[in-house]
């Protein structure tokens, strides 16, 4: 015992004169290295991040309070584009939600053919440029699209409507729920699973009562930045708007800004960065709780005691 | 409720990790399927639990064949090598599950959690969650979760694996009373082979997906079928001899073999046990080899001497009890007489 005590102690390191308070020189930078590479990080956070932040409050509340209330409140045009935002952002997040589990569940839970294919597909979105997607649907659903004689025939609006909206914001928002859940729900494994089955428990039970509590973090996570980019999102919308009056918070931005009403654009833009900030905290909460569930799962099914 | 295995097959690609297995359970017993990793007893209890399929064969619980049926209809108490606790309920929910999915009454479900909790000796741990609790605890909530459903079947997939050795020799002797006590027909794996015979009232010697063996542990520790079996189950040493007219000859040890009558000279395999061979300081009329002492380990009740053989280039492992080992007064580098008790002969490819 004694020898193996020994040899699991680091070995004692020689008391050198150096060791004092220069001793740990070898692993750190000079002071100066230091001060620059911190300097230059701050720099480029505060010249990219902060001041344009900080400018977009400063702008939207530049005529005062009143009128900051007003702008957001009191037009009419502003006032649409929120609520249609309320509908196309939840609408696609739900969609994605399903979509995510299944596709997570699907790839962690089975080998099939085609498996690494469809993990491939799920990150598309995030190769592929908002306004191709946008294209996309236009090329699908438009006049001159494969579905557009049939939809105009039975009176069915989907492009320059909600419909088009949203499946042009759960296009692009499609990785994120997904991508959250497929590393969580690989490492977790099956195991808990099974043994739900095997004490007699239907697949339904399985989802709500053990998969579904094990993964709630990293769920919420994944729906807390789908909807962040779900409620931001410009390009894809943008072309499927067709330029109408019908406008999400972006589409909305951007034509208050086009017309120099640049109080009311900034308006809109504060609540958009308002939800950024808060998805921002919230996020680093979930990561957190999230990383602990899969440290605990690990212990769980390794440890020795 | 017995359990019948019949000529169950199973590959995984180019793995045949079942080879035409049959296997009868009797109710009521407790038996342990013993072979290294591979041999396929894992994949086994598997199907046995429905957890996994069968490519042929069936799988029977008394008269009924169950082969086609779901893990979830079978009802099977089954507990996971890694106990596969759900961690984000507490001790008394884990044990609950198996009730609550049934939509049992509230009232029934407290009461039989609270008899479980007893049985396990886990009671004032169920708010505990499974992070806080220790390697044998936890394993006891998951036998306690198994058993909650009144399973007609227990299996345990290497139960005892994942504990460290003191936690393993209480819980062994604890599942084996509780067997006692509940006498469900019950079926574990391990590749431990002193857990086998410590536990079960039968033992499979499983390899390479074939039964190799099975009975009592008695039988099959005393009356190997086969040199895996006698390789598996403990320490052996092994030499090649001759068997002809009804002997084996290995120097100048000579023993029966009445299984080869013939008088062509074969090649032999003989095997001894180390315990089951002795050592004298002189010849005494008994058949012995000499051979040198080279090594003396008497920490323990039994004292493990190695020594080489005269004209033997292997050496020889031999046990004896501390009191014995201290009456030769043995020391390194002595000259020594062995003579073997009991001998075990295997032919390769010989069939009667």
């Amino acid at each position: 015992m004694h020898s193996n005590s020994s040899l699991l102690t680091p070995p004692k390191v020689a008391q050198r004169p150096a060791a004092g308070r220069h001793g740990r020189a070898a692993q750190q930078d000079p002071l100066w290295v230091r001060c620059l590479l911190i300097g230059a990080a701050l720099t480029v956070i505060g010249v990219l991040i902060l001041i344009p932040v900080v400018n977009v409050f400063y702008q939207a509340l530049a005529d005062g309070f009143g009128a900051y209330w007003k702008n957001l409140f009191e037009d009419a045009g502003t006032r649409n584009s929120v609520l249609l935002t309320l509908v196309v952002a939840p609408v696609a997040v739900a969609m994605n939600i399903v979509f995510g589990l299944a596709a997570a569940w699907a790839i962690s839970r089975f080998r099939f053919p085609g498996r690494t294919v469809l993990t491939a597909l799920v990150d598309l979105p995030f190769s592929v440029s908002p306004v191709v997607a946008g294209l996309v649907l236009v090329l699908i659903f438009g006049l001159t699209g494969y579905f557009g004689p049939w939809l105009r025939a039975h009176d069915i609006k989907i492009l320059f409507a909600t419909p088009g909206f949203i499946l042009a914001t759960a296009f692009v928002t499609v990785p994120f729920v997904a991508r959250e859940l497929i590393p969580v729900m690989e490492a977790l494994g099956p195991e808990e699973e099974i043994a739900a089955v095997s004490l007699g428990a239907n697949a339904w039970q399985v989802f709500w009562r053990v998969t579904l509590p094990n993964i709630k973090w990293g769920l919420l996570y994944g729906v807390i930045l789908c909807n962040a980019r779900a409620m931001g999102e410009f390009g894809a919308v943008y072309v499927v708007s067709g330029h109408g009056g019908t406008e999400t918070m972006p589409l909305r931005v951007e034509k208050l800004f086009q017309e120099s009403k640049n109080s009311g654009s900034f308006a809109v833009a504060s609540v958009l960065t308002l939800l950024a900030l808060v998805t921002l905290v919230v996020k680093v909460v979930l990561e957190r709780k999230t990383r602990g569930d899969l440290i605990e799962a690990a212990s769980l099914a390794g440890d020795k005691s | 409720m017995s359990i019948s295995v019949k000529n169950i097959s199973k590959r995984f690609g180019n793995f045949q990790a079942l080879d035409n297995v049959s296997l009868q359970v009797p109710a009521g017993s407790l038996l342990a399927l013993l072979g290294p990793s591979g041999s396929g007893k894992t994949t086994l209890l598997r199907i046995i639990a429905g957890l996994e399929g069968a490519d042929n064969g069936s799988v029977l619980y008394e008269d009924e064949d169950v082969t086609a049926a779901s893990a979830r209809d079978r009802n099977v108490g089954f507990v996971f090598q890694h106990y596969a606790l759900f961690r984000h309920m507490s001790v008394f929910e884990n044990i609950a599950f198996g009730l609550r999915v049934r939509k049992e009454k509230r009232g029934a479900v407290d009461s039989r959690v609270r008899e479980l909790l007893h049985l396990v000796r886990l009671e004032g741990l169920e708010r505990r969650y499974p992070s806080q609790l220790s390697g044998g605890q936890r394993q006891r909530v998951a036998l306690a979760r198994a058993l909650a459903i009144r399973p007609k079947v227990l299996l345990l997939d290497e139960p005892f694996g994942a504990l460290d050795a003191k936690v393993r020799q209480e819980l062994r002797a604890w599942l084996r009373s509780l067997h006692d006590e509940i006498h469900v027909t019950s079926l574990f794996v391990t590749h431990d082979q002193d857990e086998a015979f410590e536990v079960a009232d039968t033992v499979v010697v499983m390899n390479q997906g074939r039964v190799e063996q099975a009975g009592s542990p008695q039988e099959v520790f005393d009356h190997p079928a086969n040199p895996f079996v006698m390789d598996f189950l403990g320490n052996v040493n092994m030499f090649t001899g001759r068997v002809q007219n009804g002997r084996a000859t290995l120097g100048s040890w000579v023993v029966d073999y009445p299984e080869y009558p013939h008088a062509e000279p074969r090649d032999a395999t003989l095997y001894f046990r180390p315990h089951e061979l002795d050592i004298e300081l002189r010849r005494n009329g008994v058949p012995a080899m000499a051979a040198t002492v080279d090594r003396i380990n008497s920490a323990g009740p039994i004292a493990k001497i190695a020594l080489t053989a005269d004209g033997f280039e292997r050496g020889l492992n031999v046990e004896l009890s501390k009191q014995r080992c201290d009456e030769l007064g043995l020391k390194t580098g002595d000259r020594v007489f062995v003579s073997p008790r009991k001998t075990r002969v295997f032919m390769p490819d010989y069939v009667i």
